[in-house]
Protein backbone atom coordinates (compact mmCIF):
# COMPACT_ATOMS: atom_id res chain seq x y z
CA UNK A 1 0.00 0.00 0.00
CA UNK A 2 1.31 3.66 -0.95
CA UNK A 3 1.95 6.07 1.74
CA UNK A 4 -0.46 8.06 0.27
CA UNK A 5 -3.09 5.67 0.08
CA UNK A 6 -2.78 5.04 4.01
CA UNK A 7 -3.05 8.38 4.75
CA UNK A 8 -6.44 8.59 3.22
CA UNK A 9 -7.08 6.32 4.96
CA UNK A 10 -5.75 7.34 8.30
CA UNK A 11 -7.76 10.63 7.70
CA UNK A 12 -11.15 9.03 6.66
CA UNK A 13 -10.90 6.91 9.44
CA UNK A 14 -10.47 10.10 11.35
CA UNK A 15 -13.69 11.61 9.95
CA UNK A 16 -15.47 8.67 9.70
CA UNK A 17 -14.63 6.70 13.02
CA UNK A 18 -13.66 9.32 15.55
CA UNK A 19 -17.17 9.92 16.84
CA UNK A 20 -17.96 6.08 16.57
CA UNK A 21 -14.71 4.84 18.89
CA UNK A 22 -15.74 8.06 21.28
CA UNK A 23 -19.40 7.20 21.84
CA UNK A 24 -18.80 3.60 22.09
CA UNK A 25 -16.08 3.79 24.80
CA UNK A 26 -18.44 6.36 26.47
CA UNK A 27 -21.44 3.86 27.33
CA UNK A 28 -18.86 1.42 28.17
CA UNK A 29 -16.39 3.29 30.22
CA UNK A 30 -19.38 5.84 31.65
CA UNK A 31 -16.60 8.65 31.49
CA UNK A 32 -16.05 11.20 28.60
CA UNK A 33 -12.48 12.17 29.35
CA UNK A 34 -11.86 8.60 29.31
CA UNK A 35 -13.38 7.93 26.27
CA UNK A 36 -11.87 10.94 24.10
CA UNK A 37 -7.81 9.88 25.61
CA UNK A 38 -8.44 6.52 25.08
CA UNK A 39 -9.94 7.39 21.18
CA UNK A 40 -6.93 9.54 20.67
CA UNK A 41 -4.14 6.92 21.80
CA UNK A 42 -6.07 4.44 19.34
CA UNK A 43 -5.58 7.05 16.56
CA UNK A 44 -1.65 7.46 17.57
CA UNK A 45 -1.34 3.75 17.38
CA UNK A 46 -2.74 3.72 13.86
CA UNK A 47 -0.54 6.60 12.25
CA UNK A 48 2.29 4.63 14.10
CA UNK A 49 1.36 0.92 12.68
CA UNK A 50 -1.16 1.12 9.50
CA UNK A 51 2.38 2.50 7.48
CA UNK A 52 3.79 -0.80 8.30
CA UNK A 53 1.19 -3.32 8.95
CA UNK A 54 -1.21 -2.09 6.18
CA UNK A 55 -4.94 -0.57 6.85
CA UNK A 56 -6.68 -3.03 8.72
CA UNK A 57 -9.88 -4.82 6.81
CA UNK A 58 -12.23 -3.10 9.43
CA UNK A 59 -10.64 0.31 10.52
CA UNK A 60 -13.97 1.10 12.48
CA UNK A 61 -13.26 -2.40 14.92
CA UNK A 62 -9.34 -2.11 14.95
CA UNK A 63 -9.57 1.08 16.75
CA UNK A 64 -12.61 0.63 18.76
CA UNK A 65 -10.33 -2.68 20.21
CA UNK A 66 -7.83 -0.84 20.16
CA UNK A 67 -9.09 2.11 22.45
CA UNK A 68 -10.83 -0.31 24.19
CA UNK A 69 -7.42 -1.61 25.73
CA UNK A 70 -6.03 1.84 25.86
CA UNK A 71 -9.14 2.77 28.23
CA UNK A 72 -8.48 -0.71 30.08
CA UNK A 73 -5.04 -0.37 30.77
CA UNK A 74 -5.76 3.23 32.34
CA UNK A 75 -8.40 1.98 34.32
CA UNK A 76 -5.96 -0.87 35.74
CA UNK A 77 -3.57 0.76 36.42
CA UNK A 78 -5.39 3.64 38.16
CA UNK A 79 -7.47 0.90 40.05
CA UNK A 80 -4.14 -0.59 41.16
CA UNK A 81 -2.95 2.94 42.25
CA UNK A 82 -5.82 3.65 44.32
CA UNK A 83 -7.29 0.14 45.07
CA UNK A 84 -10.68 0.87 43.44
CA UNK A 85 -12.07 -2.18 42.76
CA UNK A 86 -15.24 -1.78 41.90
CA UNK A 87 -13.69 -0.22 38.88
CA UNK A 88 -11.97 -2.80 37.74
CA UNK A 89 -14.97 -5.00 38.64
CA UNK A 90 -16.76 -2.95 35.72
CA UNK A 91 -14.26 -3.97 33.16
CA UNK A 92 -15.50 -7.51 33.38
CA UNK A 93 -19.00 -6.75 32.97
CA UNK A 94 -19.14 -7.41 28.71
CA UNK A 95 -21.72 -4.39 28.75
CA UNK A 96 -23.15 -5.56 25.44
CA UNK A 97 -24.22 -2.90 23.01
CA UNK A 98 -27.72 -1.72 22.51
CA UNK A 99 -29.49 -2.04 19.83
CA UNK A 100 -28.43 -0.47 16.63
CA UNK A 101 -31.94 1.46 15.85
CA UNK A 102 -31.15 4.97 14.68
CA UNK A 103 -32.36 6.75 17.71
CA UNK A 104 -29.99 4.19 19.87
CA UNK A 105 -26.53 4.97 17.88
CA UNK A 106 -24.30 6.35 20.72
CA UNK A 107 -23.13 8.99 18.65
CA UNK A 108 -26.56 10.66 18.93
CA UNK A 109 -26.06 10.39 22.61
CA UNK A 110 -22.98 11.76 22.74
CA UNK A 111 -24.07 14.80 20.49
CA UNK A 112 -27.15 15.21 22.95
CA UNK A 113 -24.81 14.77 25.82
CA UNK A 114 -22.11 17.38 24.32
CA UNK A 115 -25.23 20.09 23.82
CA UNK A 116 -26.97 19.56 27.03
CA UNK A 117 -28.33 22.85 28.04
CA UNK A 118 -26.75 23.13 30.91
CA UNK A 119 -23.37 23.45 29.76
CA UNK A 120 -22.56 27.30 28.03
CA UNK A 121 -22.88 27.89 24.70
CA UNK A 122 -18.97 28.12 24.13
CA UNK A 123 -18.32 24.92 25.76
CA UNK A 124 -21.28 22.93 23.82
CA UNK A 125 -19.29 24.06 20.17
CA UNK A 126 -16.05 23.04 21.40
CA UNK A 127 -17.53 19.54 23.38
CA UNK A 128 -18.99 19.00 20.30
CA UNK A 129 -16.19 19.66 17.41
CA UNK A 130 -14.11 17.86 19.78
CA UNK A 131 -15.83 14.65 20.84
CA UNK A 132 -17.95 14.31 17.64
CA UNK A 133 -15.84 15.91 14.86
CA UNK A 134 -12.21 15.02 16.31
CA UNK A 135 -10.96 18.37 15.78
CA UNK A 136 -8.07 18.80 17.87
CA UNK A 137 -7.89 21.07 20.84
CA UNK A 138 -5.67 23.50 19.21
CA UNK A 139 -7.67 23.58 16.00
CA UNK A 140 -10.78 24.29 18.14
CA UNK A 141 -8.95 27.17 19.60
CA UNK A 142 -7.93 29.01 16.31
CA UNK A 143 -11.00 28.23 15.10
CA UNK A 144 -12.45 30.69 17.69
CA UNK A 145 -9.35 32.55 18.42
CA UNK A 146 -8.67 32.08 21.35
CA UNK A 147 -5.47 30.36 23.24
CA UNK A 148 -5.27 26.67 23.25
CA UNK A 149 -4.77 26.28 27.05
CA UNK A 150 -8.21 28.50 27.18
CA UNK A 151 -10.04 26.30 25.08
CA UNK A 152 -8.20 23.56 26.95
CA UNK A 153 -9.41 24.39 30.45
CA UNK A 154 -12.69 25.21 28.75
CA UNK A 155 -13.58 22.12 27.81
CA UNK A 156 -11.95 20.86 30.65
CA UNK A 157 -14.39 22.46 32.86
CA UNK A 158 -17.39 21.16 31.10
CA UNK A 159 -16.21 17.29 31.25
CA UNK A 160 -16.29 18.04 34.91
CA UNK A 161 -19.45 19.56 35.20
CA UNK A 162 -20.85 16.68 33.17
CA UNK A 163 -19.57 14.23 35.89
CA UNK A 164 -19.88 15.97 38.53
CA UNK A 165 -23.63 17.03 37.93
CA UNK A 166 -24.77 13.83 36.03
CA UNK A 167 -25.56 14.93 32.99
CA UNK A 168 -27.12 12.29 31.84
CA UNK A 169 -25.28 9.89 28.89
CA UNK A 170 -28.63 9.29 26.75
CA UNK A 171 -30.79 10.36 24.13
CA UNK A 172 -33.45 12.53 26.13
CA UNK A 173 -37.30 11.40 26.56
CA UNK A 174 -40.10 11.93 23.86
CA UNK A 175 -41.47 14.88 25.57
CA UNK A 176 -37.61 16.90 25.62
CA UNK A 177 -36.66 15.89 22.46
CA UNK A 178 -37.64 18.61 19.92
CA UNK A 179 -36.37 21.10 22.22
CA UNK A 180 -33.42 18.91 22.33
CA UNK A 181 -32.88 18.74 18.74
CA UNK A 182 -33.27 22.45 18.61
CA UNK A 183 -30.63 22.80 20.52
CA UNK A 184 -28.52 20.60 18.95
CA UNK A 185 -29.03 22.55 15.95
CA UNK A 186 -28.49 25.52 17.26
CA UNK A 187 -24.51 24.22 18.66
CA UNK A 188 -24.16 23.23 14.35
CA UNK A 189 -25.92 26.32 12.80
CA UNK A 190 -23.29 28.90 14.74
CA UNK A 191 -20.25 26.67 13.75
CA UNK A 192 -21.67 26.50 10.71
CA UNK A 193 -22.26 31.21 10.52
CA UNK A 194 -18.61 31.52 12.61
CA UNK A 195 -17.15 29.68 9.04
CA UNK A 196 -19.09 32.16 6.76
CA UNK A 197 -18.92 35.20 8.37
CA UNK A 198 -15.87 34.63 9.95
CA UNK A 199 -15.39 37.60 13.27
CA UNK A 200 -11.59 38.92 13.99
CA UNK A 201 -9.40 41.26 11.17
CA UNK A 202 -6.92 38.90 11.22
CA UNK A 203 -9.15 35.56 10.29
CA UNK A 204 -9.73 34.28 6.67
CA UNK A 205 -13.31 36.06 5.87
CA UNK A 206 -14.81 32.30 5.28
CA UNK A 207 -14.02 29.59 6.87
CA UNK A 208 -14.15 26.38 4.47
CA UNK A 209 -12.69 24.22 7.50
CA UNK A 210 -15.60 25.04 10.21
CA UNK A 211 -18.41 25.11 7.16
CA UNK A 212 -17.46 22.22 6.17
CA UNK A 213 -17.33 19.99 9.94
CA UNK A 214 -20.48 22.44 10.41
CA UNK A 215 -21.93 20.25 6.96
CA UNK A 216 -20.54 17.16 8.08
CA UNK A 217 -22.11 16.81 11.79
CA UNK A 218 -25.41 18.11 10.34
CA UNK A 219 -25.56 15.06 8.18
CA UNK A 220 -24.74 12.54 10.74
CA UNK A 221 -27.30 14.86 13.06
CA UNK A 222 -29.69 14.34 10.20
CA UNK A 223 -29.09 10.87 9.15
CA UNK A 224 -29.33 9.91 12.91
CA UNK A 225 -32.74 12.19 13.66
CA UNK A 226 -34.22 12.72 10.52
CA UNK A 227 -36.85 15.39 11.46
CA UNK A 228 -37.85 18.18 9.39
CA UNK A 229 -35.46 20.61 10.81
CA UNK A 230 -32.74 18.53 10.62
CA UNK A 231 -33.34 18.31 7.46
CA UNK A 232 -33.98 22.05 6.96
CA UNK A 233 -30.62 23.05 8.53
CA UNK A 234 -28.84 21.13 6.02
CA UNK A 235 -30.12 22.31 3.15
CA UNK A 236 -29.73 25.66 4.83
CA UNK A 237 -25.88 24.98 5.40
CA UNK A 238 -25.71 23.65 1.38
CA UNK A 239 -27.58 26.28 0.00
CA UNK A 240 -25.14 28.83 1.40
CA UNK A 241 -21.83 26.63 1.29
CA UNK A 242 -22.67 26.32 -2.73
CA UNK A 243 -22.13 30.12 -3.07
CA UNK A 244 -18.85 30.33 -1.27
CA UNK A 245 -16.37 30.68 -3.97
CA UNK A 246 -18.43 33.49 -5.34
CA UNK A 247 -18.55 35.40 -1.76
CA UNK A 248 -15.22 36.96 -1.59
CA UNK A 249 -13.64 38.77 -4.47
CA UNK A 250 -10.28 38.62 -5.77
CA UNK A 251 -9.52 42.08 -4.08
CA UNK A 252 -10.90 40.21 -0.52
CA UNK A 253 -14.31 42.25 -0.47
CA UNK A 254 -17.50 40.95 0.29
CA UNK A 255 -19.58 40.23 -2.62
CA UNK A 256 -23.38 40.61 -2.18
CA UNK A 257 -26.04 38.62 -3.78
CA UNK A 258 -27.14 40.76 -6.03
CA UNK A 259 -23.23 40.95 -7.46
CA UNK A 260 -22.28 37.60 -7.29
CA UNK A 261 -20.71 35.65 -10.41
CA UNK A 262 -23.82 32.69 -10.59
CA UNK A 263 -21.50 30.47 -12.59
CA UNK A 264 -19.00 30.17 -9.61
CA UNK A 265 -21.75 28.56 -7.56
CA UNK A 266 -21.40 25.01 -6.66
CA UNK A 267 -24.23 23.39 -8.97
CA UNK A 268 -23.90 20.12 -6.85
CA UNK A 269 -24.34 21.18 -3.76
CA UNK A 270 -27.75 23.45 -5.15
CA UNK A 271 -29.07 20.60 -6.74
CA UNK A 272 -28.26 18.41 -3.30
CA UNK A 273 -30.29 20.84 -1.16
CA UNK A 274 -32.95 21.78 -3.41
CA UNK A 275 -33.68 18.12 -3.26
CA UNK A 276 -34.40 18.69 0.32
CA UNK A 277 -36.04 21.68 0.20
CA UNK A 278 -38.58 19.63 -2.32
CA UNK A 279 -38.90 16.78 0.18
CA UNK A 280 -39.53 18.86 3.46
CA UNK A 281 -42.23 20.74 1.42
CA UNK A 282 -43.58 17.58 0.20
CA UNK A 283 -43.57 16.27 3.94
CA UNK A 284 -45.69 19.06 5.44
CA UNK A 285 -48.19 18.95 2.54
CA UNK A 286 -48.51 15.56 3.32
CA UNK A 287 -49.74 16.60 6.82
CA UNK A 288 -46.51 16.93 8.71
CA UNK A 289 -45.72 19.56 11.19
CA UNK A 290 -45.24 22.92 9.93
CA UNK A 291 -41.94 24.30 8.95
CA UNK A 292 -40.02 25.55 11.39
CA UNK A 293 -36.94 28.31 10.76
CA UNK A 294 -34.71 26.00 9.32
CA UNK A 295 -36.97 24.63 6.75
CA UNK A 296 -38.12 28.35 6.61
CA UNK A 297 -34.65 29.65 5.67
CA UNK A 298 -33.55 27.19 3.41
CA UNK A 299 -36.32 27.89 1.31
CA UNK A 300 -35.14 31.35 0.92
CA UNK A 301 -32.21 30.26 -0.06
CA UNK A 302 -33.98 27.46 -2.59
CA UNK A 303 -35.39 30.73 -4.11
CA UNK A 304 -32.38 32.63 -4.30
CA UNK A 305 -30.84 29.98 -5.85
CA UNK A 306 -33.25 29.23 -8.02
CA UNK A 307 -32.70 32.60 -10.29
CA UNK A 308 -29.94 32.26 -13.12
CA UNK A 309 -29.36 36.21 -12.22
CA UNK A 310 -30.31 38.47 -9.72
CA UNK A 311 -32.83 39.90 -11.68
CA UNK A 312 -35.18 37.03 -11.88
CA UNK A 313 -35.58 36.06 -8.26
CA UNK A 314 -38.61 35.73 -7.01
CA UNK A 315 -38.78 38.34 -4.17
CA UNK A 316 -42.73 38.12 -3.33
CA UNK A 317 -42.30 34.47 -2.46
CA UNK A 318 -39.10 35.01 -0.20
CA UNK A 319 -41.12 38.20 1.45
CA UNK A 320 -44.04 35.35 1.89
CA UNK A 321 -41.54 32.99 3.26
CA UNK A 322 -40.25 36.01 6.12
CA UNK A 323 -43.72 36.53 7.11
CA UNK A 324 -44.14 32.85 8.10
CA UNK A 325 -40.58 32.85 9.35
CA UNK A 326 -41.74 36.36 11.49
CA UNK A 327 -44.47 34.08 13.24
CA UNK A 328 -42.23 31.11 14.01
CA UNK A 329 -39.28 33.60 15.16
CA UNK A 330 -40.22 37.25 16.18
CA UNK A 331 -36.67 38.50 17.06
CA UNK A 332 -35.72 41.65 15.10
CA UNK A 333 -32.68 40.36 13.10
CA UNK A 334 -35.36 38.19 11.50
CA UNK A 335 -37.69 41.51 10.71
CA UNK A 336 -34.63 43.07 9.64
CA UNK A 337 -34.19 40.52 7.10
CA UNK A 338 -38.08 40.39 6.00
CA UNK A 339 -37.15 44.36 5.50
CA UNK A 340 -34.69 43.65 2.74
CA UNK A 341 -37.30 41.91 0.90
CA UNK A 342 -39.86 44.00 1.22
CA UNK A 343 -37.56 46.64 -0.16
CA UNK A 344 -37.52 44.50 -3.07
CA UNK A 345 -41.77 44.40 -3.09
CA UNK A 346 -42.96 47.34 -1.71
CA UNK A 347 -39.92 49.73 -2.55
CA UNK A 348 -36.98 50.96 -0.15
CA UNK A 349 -39.34 53.63 1.86
CA UNK A 350 -41.76 51.16 3.21
CA UNK A 351 -38.92 49.12 4.50
CA UNK A 352 -36.83 51.82 5.97
CA UNK A 353 -39.93 52.79 7.62
CA UNK A 354 -39.86 48.93 9.07
CA UNK A 355 -36.21 49.01 9.53
CA UNK A 356 -36.15 52.01 11.67
CA UNK A 357 -38.31 50.95 14.09
CA UNK A 358 -36.24 47.81 15.30
CA UNK A 359 -34.12 47.76 18.37
CA UNK A 360 -30.78 46.60 16.62
CA UNK A 361 -28.66 50.14 17.26
CA UNK A 362 -25.72 47.80 17.97
CA UNK A 363 -25.80 45.37 15.22
CA UNK A 364 -23.84 46.01 11.95
CA UNK A 365 -26.42 44.63 9.53
CA UNK A 366 -29.08 46.76 10.46
CA UNK A 367 -26.35 49.88 9.67
CA UNK A 368 -25.37 48.88 6.73
CA UNK A 369 -29.25 47.82 5.57
CA UNK A 370 -30.65 51.30 6.48
CA UNK A 371 -27.38 52.72 4.47
CA UNK A 372 -28.30 50.59 1.33
CA UNK A 373 -31.77 51.84 1.35
CA UNK A 374 -31.06 55.51 2.07
CA UNK A 375 -28.60 55.45 -0.69
CA UNK A 376 -31.58 54.05 -2.78
CA UNK A 377 -33.44 57.02 -1.21
CA UNK A 378 -31.27 59.23 -2.30
CA UNK A 379 -30.00 60.34 1.49
CA UNK A 380 -26.65 60.65 0.89
CA UNK A 381 -25.35 62.38 3.96
CA UNK A 382 -27.40 59.98 6.46
CA UNK A 383 -26.29 57.49 4.22
CA UNK A 384 -23.03 58.05 4.73
CA UNK A 385 -23.61 58.13 8.57
CA UNK A 386 -25.35 54.82 8.44
CA UNK A 387 -22.23 52.94 6.45
CA UNK A 388 -19.66 54.51 9.33
CA UNK A 389 -21.92 52.77 12.05
CA UNK A 390 -22.05 49.57 10.03
CA UNK A 391 -18.20 50.17 9.51
CA UNK A 392 -17.14 50.78 12.96
CA UNK A 393 -19.49 47.45 14.18
CA UNK A 394 -18.34 45.06 11.24
CA UNK A 395 -15.83 42.40 12.48
CA UNK A 396 -15.28 40.68 9.62
CA UNK A 397 -12.31 42.12 7.21
CA UNK A 398 -14.21 41.06 3.21
CA UNK A 399 -17.43 43.09 4.98
CA UNK A 400 -15.64 45.83 6.29
CA UNK A 401 -13.85 46.60 2.80
CA UNK A 402 -16.88 46.14 0.90
CA UNK A 403 -19.29 48.37 2.98
CA UNK A 404 -15.86 50.56 2.78
CA UNK A 405 -16.01 50.93 -1.01
CA UNK A 406 -19.80 51.57 -0.85
CA UNK A 407 -19.24 54.41 1.65
CA UNK A 408 -16.72 56.01 -1.09
CA UNK A 409 -19.02 55.45 -4.24
CA UNK A 410 -21.22 57.81 -2.13
CA UNK A 411 -18.71 60.66 -2.04
CA UNK A 412 -18.54 63.29 0.54
CA UNK B 1 -27.66 7.95 43.52
CA UNK B 2 -26.33 12.10 43.35
CA UNK B 3 -27.65 14.76 45.51
CA UNK B 4 -28.60 17.98 44.11
CA UNK B 5 -28.80 20.83 46.37
CA UNK B 6 -31.78 23.11 45.15
CA UNK B 7 -31.28 27.00 46.23
CA UNK B 8 -33.86 29.56 45.93
CA UNK B 9 -32.82 32.87 45.72
CA UNK B 10 -35.02 36.44 46.79
CA UNK B 11 -35.08 39.67 47.37
CA UNK B 12 -32.91 40.56 50.48
CA UNK B 13 -35.77 43.53 51.48
CA UNK B 14 -38.85 41.48 52.73
CA UNK B 15 -41.98 42.33 53.15
CA UNK B 16 -44.48 41.50 56.21
CA UNK B 17 -45.18 38.30 53.80
CA UNK B 18 -41.84 37.45 53.09
CA UNK B 19 -40.54 37.13 49.49
CA UNK B 20 -43.67 37.55 48.46
CA UNK B 21 -46.27 40.99 47.67
CA UNK B 22 -49.35 40.01 49.55
CA UNK B 23 -50.94 37.49 52.23
CA UNK B 24 -52.73 35.73 49.29
CA UNK B 25 -49.63 35.56 47.09
CA UNK B 26 -47.72 34.17 50.12
CA UNK B 27 -50.30 31.57 50.98
CA UNK B 28 -50.68 30.40 47.37
CA UNK B 29 -47.15 29.62 47.40
CA UNK B 30 -46.59 27.78 50.41
CA UNK B 31 -49.81 25.65 49.16
CA UNK B 32 -47.59 24.95 45.86
CA UNK B 33 -44.82 24.50 47.67
CA UNK B 34 -45.74 22.45 50.15
CA UNK B 35 -48.09 19.94 47.46
CA UNK B 36 -44.34 19.85 45.64
CA UNK B 37 -42.88 18.75 48.58
CA UNK B 38 -45.79 16.12 49.12
CA UNK B 39 -44.73 15.35 45.46
CA UNK B 40 -41.21 14.80 45.99
CA UNK B 41 -41.38 12.59 49.26
CA UNK B 42 -43.99 10.16 47.35
CA UNK B 43 -41.77 10.10 44.55
CA UNK B 44 -38.75 9.08 46.07
CA UNK B 45 -36.62 12.39 45.60
CA UNK B 46 -37.02 13.74 49.06
CA UNK B 47 -33.62 14.22 51.26
CA UNK B 48 -34.45 17.45 53.13
CA UNK B 49 -36.17 20.77 52.69
CA UNK B 50 -36.69 24.14 54.64
CA UNK B 51 -36.81 28.01 54.25
CA UNK B 52 -34.41 30.51 56.09
CA UNK B 53 -34.87 33.23 57.92
CA UNK B 54 -34.35 36.56 56.67
CA UNK B 55 -30.28 36.97 55.79
CA UNK B 56 -30.10 40.77 58.25
CA UNK B 57 -30.85 37.78 61.03
CA UNK B 58 -27.13 36.01 59.67
CA UNK B 59 -24.10 36.49 61.89
CA UNK B 60 -20.57 34.79 60.30
CA UNK B 61 -17.96 33.91 62.40
CA UNK B 62 -14.49 33.76 61.77
CA UNK B 63 -12.87 30.90 63.80
CA UNK B 64 -9.54 30.82 61.99
CA UNK B 65 -7.20 32.73 64.52
CA UNK B 66 -6.80 32.69 68.29
CA UNK B 67 -9.78 34.22 69.31
CA UNK B 68 -13.40 33.68 67.14
CA UNK B 69 -14.30 37.02 65.53
CA UNK B 70 -18.36 37.50 65.10
CA UNK B 71 -19.63 39.91 62.26
CA UNK B 72 -23.55 40.40 62.06
CA UNK B 73 -25.17 40.15 58.39
CA UNK B 74 -24.94 38.07 56.01
CA UNK B 75 -21.31 36.27 54.93
CA UNK B 76 -22.10 38.54 51.16
CA UNK B 77 -24.06 41.73 50.90
CA UNK B 78 -26.28 41.22 48.20
CA UNK B 79 -30.08 42.41 46.61
CA UNK B 80 -30.55 38.37 46.41
CA UNK B 81 -29.92 36.16 49.02
CA UNK B 82 -30.38 32.57 49.90
CA UNK B 83 -34.15 32.02 51.01
CA UNK B 84 -34.72 28.15 51.41
CA UNK B 85 -33.25 24.91 49.74
CA UNK B 86 -34.20 21.61 48.75
CA UNK B 87 -31.95 18.32 49.13
CA UNK B 88 -32.71 15.77 46.45
CA UNK B 89 -31.79 12.44 45.54
CA UNK B 90 -31.95 11.88 41.48
CA UNK B 91 -30.38 9.78 38.82
CA UNK B 92 -29.13 12.24 36.76
CA UNK B 93 -29.01 16.35 36.10
CA UNK B 94 -31.93 16.28 33.52
CA UNK B 95 -34.51 15.01 36.34
CA UNK B 96 -32.76 17.14 38.65
CA UNK B 97 -33.60 20.26 36.29
CA UNK B 98 -37.37 19.01 36.02
CA UNK B 99 -37.86 19.09 39.25
CA UNK B 100 -35.95 22.51 39.66
CA UNK B 101 -38.56 23.89 37.40
CA UNK B 102 -41.72 22.73 39.61
CA UNK B 103 -39.93 23.62 42.35
CA UNK B 104 -39.46 27.06 41.00
CA UNK B 105 -43.19 27.29 39.87
CA UNK B 106 -44.18 26.61 42.81
CA UNK B 107 -42.43 29.09 45.48
CA UNK B 108 -42.00 31.62 42.60
CA UNK B 109 -38.22 32.22 42.96
CA UNK B 110 -35.24 31.42 40.68
CA UNK B 111 -33.53 27.97 41.85
CA UNK B 112 -29.65 27.06 41.55
CA UNK B 113 -29.33 23.58 41.23
CA UNK B 114 -25.56 21.94 42.18
CA UNK B 115 -24.44 18.97 42.96
CA UNK B 116 -23.08 17.66 46.08
CA UNK B 117 -19.38 16.57 46.08
CA UNK B 118 -19.05 12.80 45.36
CA UNK B 119 -16.24 10.11 46.55
CA UNK B 120 -15.49 10.21 43.48
CA UNK B 121 -14.82 13.88 43.21
CA UNK B 122 -12.75 14.43 46.26
CA UNK B 123 -10.60 11.36 45.55
CA UNK B 124 -9.67 13.27 42.35
CA UNK B 125 -9.15 16.23 44.23
CA UNK B 126 -6.96 14.78 46.71
CA UNK B 127 -4.58 13.99 43.86
CA UNK B 128 -4.99 17.23 42.16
Amino acid sequence: MTPTAVDDALTRALREEWARVVASLARRFHDLDTAEDAAAEAFAVAVERWPHDGVPVNPGAWLTTTATRKAIDRIRREARREEKYEEAIRLRDDDPAPPRGAVEDDRLRLIFTCCHPALSPEARIGLTLRLVGGLTVAEIARAFLVQEATMGQRLTRAKAKIKAAAIPYRVPAEADLPARIDGVLTVLFLVFNEGYLASGPSSDPVRADLTGEAIRLARLVRDLCPTGETTGLLALMLLTEARRPARVSATGELVTLAEQDRGAWDRDLIAEGHALVRGTIADVAAGGPPPGRYQLLAAVNAVHTYAREAGETDWAQIATLYDRLVRVDPSPVVALNRAVALAEVDGPEVALAVVDALPLESYHAFHATRAELLRRLGRGAQARAAYDRAIALSGNAAETAYLARRRVQLGR
Amino acid sequence: MPQYLLSVYGPAERTPYGAYATKEAMLEAFADTGAFNDQLVADGYFVYANGLAEASTASVVDGQGDEPVVTDGPYLEAKEHLGGFWVIEAPDLDVALRLAAQGSKACRGKVEVRPFQTADGFQEHLEG
